[in-house]
Formats: structure tokens, C-alpha cells, sequence
């Protein structure tokens, strides 16, 4: 095992030794902060890469990170010696700490033609895609699923449904924030009558979905988009989102320019391609959320079939930044009770 | 005079690791320290009833988790070290090496597969018309999967003392006709009494660290450890100052419970006494023999089970697909080169770290420098790899590109985090090389390399493979450091799987848990047969 090591340690050094490290610096590069299954071979990352390079005589540089959380946390670590000209995977909830860290610069854009659920004004923040939270269960195992947040709360105990870790991932304080939009102070009750059908918190969403399609509860906090995986690359439709006559809540994701880029027009002229057919036709099947912007096409027919919720729910992001803090603690207080 | 050469340079070699490692982890926190200065309210930590909620959790949680890990472990070494030939051995022994090297989301779901409300077992009760169905979030599901970790890593830690018992003991026990009663108090209990609060103590640590585990079996936040407070300081609040007192605070912990134990530890002391080998003969009676063929088969269900459901998820992936795809053979190639320089690292660290236990005149000696070193090797762990992570990252990003340094980083913390495996399986054995023949090296002046290649390694074999298998293993399935470091050149095996599972690909991730698993073995066979083989003439 020794000479393997050896091999090994000489591999190390040859993949870290400069050769390796691509030399094309004449023509300008763009790198992006995202999110890594954004830049998976099935996700949307490559295809963009492509497109942009086309039309901007660029090279496009993507460093997939774990998640949203990450790219910001990266984006501090590194303050104005920062590599990146674009962040791209920052959702609404983390906007206001990403603003404050003054290290990103307003995008300079008129966002004219949106297609979002909400009004969207923001002169740092481009968004890119977006969906809504929604409770998916399992129709082979669920027959009558819950028609409201109320219902879900309130419903027997013995169907359980699997939650993400609001102190830790991003649909969790998604969720949190919905639970809050509907019941405002009574948020905390509402907890601890939900609490009985929670089998479990996870750290993120994957394994979360993972329980899910395990089959160790039929309900899962995911995403209204969700569905459209399966009809479309499993074909089946047995897991579907349920409507909640409340509402449901958003989630948008965005991306900015960063201030420090030394490439500040590329930067921009990114964010303006954000929205246009090159980048947004990825966006449904690769990303499995709703485009932002214009697409070429329609949507695939799957999202035809995808449940619509009436109303929206979103608390602006500066509500969500101040309270974040006291609405875990509320969360925890309630879920710990035994 | 030979002799006292030789003390310095080996306490200087010690000193310097122990330098070297203090400096690995110290700086990252410095560094991280000063770069980010944090909310200001790290101060409020330790009146916080809530972290004080969660440490007694932590604690409680643990210390189940390793009574539960020794009460199986032991009976189970003592029947495989009783048992030197049983059709299936060597398998089984493999099989103890495996689950320490699963990410541990991927134990999860195999541990479900058996235990889950739609598993094997519940499948089988409404089979067989019962309503009843497994219930295992909560305390009982953090304690299942720890002792699916835990359990096998003692067995070979306290299995491992047991081969260490010199032959004469089992011939004079046999010759004695002494009943396994009196060979457990007279023998065995010994022997194990000198590793078994080292293996607890790195148990306990393992289980007060777990992450995943907790949040995902344990039901919600009532069952959250330090760990997650950690992260979520490090995460969504970004305040480090507070993580790194959450840390401390897990370590001053943990170091408790560690000289606690340190002072119930009494090694077995076998001076000059041959290691002739011979057979054990106490097994053939009919009490014995049912005891051992019920622990063994109990260990081997509980372990392979879970296993046996990570590979039946995996077969359901596309593996033709998988295994030919670019990225996967690329991360495959990344994670072997990573683990082997990881445990390379590991060993050699470990081996400057146990020079000093060498008395001058030939036996072990006990000073402030072995202390030091068995303290330091054995709670490095307990420092969270995501903040030695952040802290490299503060340090070394000046330096340049990141994909220059990631691959570095990644396994010096990997090696340091395998470090507490690696001392507890070398520790021990040195001593006792140390102890039965150190004095003759002394006197016929045997040193350096030339003691390396003649007493150390041919005696050694066994535990050095056994310590480069868990290593290689640990740094196989390890996820927390490269978590903030990814770039597009340098991605894991884990790390891959964990892409595939956060965008819907479970089958995917399925097949990649079973080509780890698979990946885990080779080199578990690899590592230890190097161990294992006879010596040449």
C-alpha cells in the first residue's frame, strides 16, 4: 500500500502543479459563484456556459458550492479578494445579509419583462428562476391529501410528513416562513399540533426527499416543481404536490454582479443574458423551476399538469432578516417540547 | 550513550508532529478569529440555556451510544478472538472495517432499508399481519446507528488486544483447565481493560461530534447535539467567534470524559514473555460455543442488514451508466488519491507521535511529552472539520487559486481527523513491541531504519494495516472538510453522491453509495492483507 501512496502523493502534486491549472488567460473570463447542481452535467450550468461563451467571446468559469448558504458564507470569507464576478443561487431569505456585506454591486438593469408571481423591484439582485413550497405526497399511499396548511397541521397523526431543518437549509426556513405568513402568532401552537406528524427534521433537503421516496413517510416539504421530475424522467405520476388554500410560499432565487469584479461589463451583460431565452430555456428541466424570464418554447407539458397555488406568500426580505433569529427560537421551544 | 541519542531524537521528532499538529489546528482558528469578527454575541454561549440543553444532550446521547457499542463489542471480540478458524471470518472481520467509512447519510438510509416504518422489518410484520411497525426516530434511532458505526470499530480495537495476549497465557490456561469464567477474570479482562477506555473514549467522541445522524433519526430539534449548534453558527449566522466557543466547549467536554477514563485504563503489562503462538482451546464447550455462535451471528445480521440494504438500493441504479461516466471516474480517482495521501500522513504522524513512549534503557516510560501526545492524538477530533476548514481557507486564500491548495487542505484535515483511529489501533501495539523487546534492541544497539525493518514492522504488520484500513476508510466516506473548499476540478466521491441526492437523482446516489462501498472493501483487502502476510524466510 505504501507504493500506491507514493503514487498517489505524485498524482497529487502533478494535478496541483501549474500545467494543469488552465493557462488561456487572453480572452476575459467570467467566473460565477453557484451552487453544484447547478453546475452538474444535467444541470443547467454546462448548457449556460455554452450559450454565454457564444455571444460573449468569453470563457465562463462555474464553482459549483454546496448551496445557497454556502456561496454567501464563501463570498464573506473572501470579502474583496473575492474571484468571483457573479454570484448566481441566492434566494430571497438571504438577500439582505448579501446586500449588507457591501461586496456587490447594482446590476445597472431595467427588468422589464419578469414573469414572476410578485412584483420585483431590487437594484442588486436579478432573479433567475423561481417556485413555491409546496407539501408533496405520495398518491399510492395517500389518497386524501391535505387541502390546507390548516388541514396538514391538524391532521391525524399517524401520516407523517418529513421537514427540513430551518436552522440549516433553505426550504426549511421556507417552510418556517410559511408557517408564519398563515398563523402569525399563533405560529408557535400551530408547531406543536404539527409537530405530531413530523417523523423527522432533516439537515437539507436531500435527505429529506430521500426518506421520502424511501417510503418512510408519504408527505414531504418540497417544491410545486417537484412532480414535474417524475412525470418527466421517471415518468410517473404518482408523487404529486398538494394545493393549500391559504397560499403558498415562494421561494425566488436570484444572482448579482459582484463589485470587486474585474470584468465589470462581462458581469453585467451575464445578468442582462440571465433573463433571455439562452439561459431561461435550461431553467425548467434542468433546474426544475419555473423561468424567470423569456423562454423559446412553452413549458414542457408536465408543467401544464402542475398544481397552481391561488395566492402567494412572501414576507420582504428586511421582515425576514429581523426576525429570523426569535422565529427559530419560537420553532425550536415548540418541536423540543416532549 | 546510544540510548540517550536515540531519546532525543525521537522526542524531537514528537515534539515537532505535536508542534506541527497544535499548529494545524490552532492556526485555522486563530485565523478565523481574526479575520471575521462576528456578532459580538459569542460571549452569551455560556449563559445561553439552550447550548446547555443541547450539551446535556449531547453528552447523554453519547455516553448511551458507547455503553451500548462496548456492551455488544465485547462479547463479540471475545468470541472472534476465541475463534481463529469459522467458515466466514474473514468476511466478517471485513465487514466490522466497513461502516466507519460510510457517509454517514448513506448508513442512514441503509439502517432505514432494515429499520425504517416502510423497512425489511416493518415489511415483514404486515406480512405476517401485525400492526405493529418499528418507531425509530427519536433517541432510539441516534442509538441504532451508533452502535452501527461504533460497535465494529471496538470489536477490532478490543479483538486486536486479545491477539496481543501472549501465547503462554492460553497455553497455561488450557494446561490449567481453567474455565472461561477464570479466563475472562485472569486473561481476557485484562487485556481488554488496557484498550477499553481509549476505544470508549473515542466512541464517546465520535457519537458526541455526529451531525447527521442526530438531525436526521432523531425527530427534531429536541435531539440536536453541539455539532449542530456549530454548524448553524457557522451557516445560516456566520458568526465564528460563536462556533469556535460552541467548539470549545465540546472539547472541554469531551477532554472530561477522556482523563476520566485515561485514568481507568491499566495496559496489560507482559514484560518479557514470548508471543509464541497458540491455538485458544477453551471453546469447545457447549455453553461457550452457543455464546459465541449467538454474538457472532448477531453482530453479523445487525452489521450486514443495513449494508446488505445499501447494495440492493445500488442495484437498482444504472451502474453501466454510472461507472462510465467522466465525472464519476474522475471523483473515483480523486477520492483514492486523497485517502491514500491522508492515511500516509496519518501514519507517519502517529509514528513520530509514539517515539517518546521508547524508555531509555529499553521499556516504556510514562513523561509530560507521552502525555501530551496521547491527549493531543486522541480530542484532535472533536475540533469540527468545518471550522479547521474555514480557518485554512481565511489563512491560505491570500496565497492564490484555490484548486491549488483544496486538494492539500482537504487531506492534512483528513489526516488529523483519522489520527484518534490510527493512535488507538498503533498505541498499544507499540508498547508492547516496545516492552517485550526494546530492551534487547537497546543492548544490541539496534536503531533507526535497521529496527524499523527487522522488530518494528515485521511485529507490527497487522495494526499498521488495520490503522491504514481505517483511515483510508474515514477519508474515503468524509464529507465535512471538502464541503467548503468544491471546485470544479476536485470533487470526492461523497461529495458527488451528495450532488446526486440534492437534485433528485436517488438511484444515482444509490449506485454511487454501492461503487464506495465496493471502492471501501478493495482497499480495506488491500491495506490488510499487506498486514497480514507472512513474513519471508
Amino acid at each position: 500500500m505504501f507504493r500506491t501512496a507514493a503514487a498517489a502523493i505524485m498524482g497529487l502534486a502533478l494535478a496541483l502543479s501549474p500545467g494543469v491549472v488552465k493557462a488561456a488567460e487572453e480572452t476575459p473570463a467570467l467566473t460565477i459563484y453557484t451552487y453544484d447542481s447547478f453546475t452538474a452535467d444535467w444541470g443547467p450550468g454546462p448548457a449556460v456556459k455554452k450559450a454565454f461563451e457564444k455571444e460573449c467571446g468569453c470563457t465562463v468559469k462555474m464553482i459549483g458550492l454546496q448551496d445557497g448558504v454556502s456561496i454567501l458564507n464563501r463570498l464573506k470569507l473572501e470579502g474583496s479578494r473575492t474571484r468571483a464576478d457573479i454570484v448566481l443561487g441566492l434566494d430571497t431569505n438571504l438577500i439582505v445579509e448579501a446586500r449588507a456585506t457591501g461586496l456587490l454591486a447594482p446590476h445597472g438593469l431595467e427588468l422589464k419583462d419578469l414573469n414572476l408571481p410578485v412584483e420585483w423591484k431590487d437594484d442588486t439582485f436579478v432573479p433567475y428562476d423561481w417556485a413555491h413550497f409546496a407539501v408533496v405526497y405520495d398518491s399510492e399511499r395517500l389518497q386524501t391529501p391535505p387541502k390546507s396548511l390548516k388541514e396538514l397541521v391538524d391532521g391525524p397523526a399517524d401520516v407523517k410528513i418529513v421537514l427540513q431543518d430551518p436552522r440549516t437549509s433553505t426550504p426549511g426556513l421556507g417552510f418556517l416562513l410559511w408557517m408564519k405568513a398563515v398563523y402569525g402568532d399563533g405560529a408557535e401552537e400551530a408547531w406543536k399540533r404539527l409537530k405530531r406528524r413530523v417523523l423527522t427534521v432533516t439537515p437539507g433537503w436531500s435527505a429529506a426527499y430521500g426518506l421520502f421516496t424511501k417510503g418512510e413517510a408519504p408527505m414531504v416539504l418540497s417544491y410545486v416543481t417537484s412532480p414535474a421530475y417524475h412525470m418527466i424522467e421517471e415518468k410517473t405520476e404518482r408523487y404529486r404536490a398538494a394545493v393549500f388554500a391559504e397560499g403558498h410560499y415562494l421561494q425566488i432565487e436570484v444572482a448579482a454582479a459582484v463589485k470587486a469584479s474585474k470584468n465589470p461589463q462581462l458581469a453585467r451583460k451575464f445578468l442582462a443574458f440571465m433573463l433571455t431565452p439562452g439561459f431561461q430555456d435550461n431553467i425548467p428541466t434542468k433546474n426544475w423551476m419555473f423561468p424567470a424570464g423569456r423562454t423559446s418554447k412553452p413549458l414542457p407539458e408536465a408543467f401544464g399538469k402542475l398544481v397552481r397555488p391561488a395566492k402567494t406568500l412572501l414576507f420582504p426580505p428586511e421582515e425576514v432578516a429581523r426576525n429570523r433569529k426569535a422565529w427559530i427560537a419560537e420553532w425550536r421551544r415548540a418541536m423540543s417540547n416532549r | 550513550m546510544n540510548g540517550s541519542a536515540g531519546i532525543s531524537a525521537a522526542a524531537l521528532a514528537a515534539a515537532m508532529a505535536l508542534a506541527a499538529m497544535l499548529g494545524l489546528v490552532a492556526a485555522p482558528l486563530a485565523g478565523l478569529l481574526l479575520a471575521i469578527p462576528g456578532s459580538g454575541a459569542a460571549a452569551d454561549v455560556i449563559g445561553d440555556p439552550y447550548v446547555w440543553h443541547v450539551a446535556r444532550f449531547t453528552v447523554w446521547q453519547a455516553f448511551l451510544s458507547t455503553l451500548l457499542s462496548a456492551l455488544f463489542a465485547i462479547p463479540v471480540a471475545r468470541a472472534l478472538a476465541r475463534r481463529a478458524i469459522f467458515p466466514g471470518r474473514a468476511l466478517l472481520v471485513r465487514l466490522l472495517s466497513l461502516p466507519l467509512a460510510l457517509p454517514q447519510l448513506v448508513a442512514v438510509l441503509g439502517i432505514l432499508s432494515v429499520w425504517g416504518s416502510n423497512g425489511w422489518l416493518a415489511r415483514a410484520a404486515t406480512a405476517a399481519g401485525s400492526g405493529w411497525r418499528p418507531d425509530v426516530y427519536g433517541l432510539i434511532g441516534i442509538l441504532l446507528a451508533h452502535v452501527f458505526f461504533n460497535m465494529p470499530l471496538m470489536v477490532r480495537l478490543i479483538s486486536a488486544a486479545l491477539e496481543r495476549v501472549p501465547g503462554e497465557y492460553w497455553r497455561l490456561s488450557a494446561q490449567l483447565g481453567m474455565p472461561p469464567r477464570t479466563i475472562w477474570r485472569l486473561v481476557e479482562w485484562p487485556a481488554i481493560r488496557g484498550v477499553l477506555p481509549g476505544a470508549a473514549a473515542l466512541v464517546f467522541m465520535l457519537c458526541a461530534t455526529s451531525y447527521t445522524v442526530v438531525l436526521v433519526l432523531g425527530g427534531g430539534p429536541g435531539a440536536s447535539t453541539l455539532e449542530v449548534a456549530i454548524y448553524e453558527a457557522l451557516r445560516f449566522e456566520f458568526d465564528p467567534p460563536r462556533a469556535v466557543i460552541l467548539a470549545m466547549l465540546q472539547l472541554a467536554i469531551t477532554a472530561t470524559v477522556f482523563l476520566v477514563l485515561r485514568r481507568l485504563a491499566v495496559p496489560m503489562e507482559t514484560g518479557f514473555i514470548p508471543q509464541t503462538p497458540f491455538p485458544r482451546l477453551d471453546g469447545d464447550r457447549a455453553g461457550v460455543r452457543l455464546h459465541d455462535v449467538f454474538w457472532l451471528l448477531t453482530a453479523a445480521a445487525y452489521i450486514s442488514t443495513p449494508l446488505a440494504g445499501i447494495v440492493f438500493s445500488g442495484l437498482g441504479a444504472d451502474l453501466l451508466r454510472l461507472t462510465t461516466e467522466t465525472a464519476v471516474q474522475a471523483a473515483l480517482l480523486t477520492s483514492l488519491m486523497l485517502a491514500t495521501t491522508t492515511s500516509l500522513f496519518a501514519l507517519l504522524m502517529t509514528w513520530a507521535l509514539l517515539q517518546p513512549l521508547r524508555g531509555s534503557r529499553g521499556g516504556t516510560t510514562e513523561n509530560p511529552l507521552t502525555r501530551t501526545a496521547d491527549l493531543a492524538a486522541s480530542l484532535v477530533l472533536i475540533v469540527p472539520p468545518v471550522i479547521l476548514g474555514a480557518g485554512w481557507f481565511v489563512i491560505l486564500m491570500p496565497g492564490g487559486s484555490m484548486e491549488w491548495f483544496a486538494p492539500a487542505v482537504v487531506a492534512v484535515i483528513n489526516a488529523l481527523m483519522s489520527l484518534p483511529f490510527t493512535w488507538r489501533v498503533l498505541q498499544p501495539a507499540f508498547r508492547d513491541v516496545q516492552q517485550r523487546h526494546g530492551r534487547l534492541c537497546a543492548q544490541l544497539g539496534i536503531r533507526g531504519l535497521a529496527r524499523l525493518r527487522l522488530v518494528d514492522w515485521p511485529l507490527m504488520r497487522r495494526p499498521i494495516g488495520l490503522a491504514a484500513a481505517l483511515s483510508l476508510a474515514l477519508s474515503l466516506g468524509d464529507l465535512g472538510a471538502i464541503a467548503l473548499f468544491g471546485s470544479e476540478n476536485f470533487r470526492t466521491l461523497p461529495w458527488l453522491l451528495y450532488q446526486r441526492l440534492g437534485s433528485y437523482r436517488t438511484d444515482d446516489a444509490a449506485g454511487l453509495a454501492l461503487v464506495l462501498l465496493g471502492l471501501i472493501m478493495i482497499l480495506m483487502i488491500l491495506a490488510e492483507t499487506t498486514g497480514r502476510r507472512k513474513r519471508a524466510p
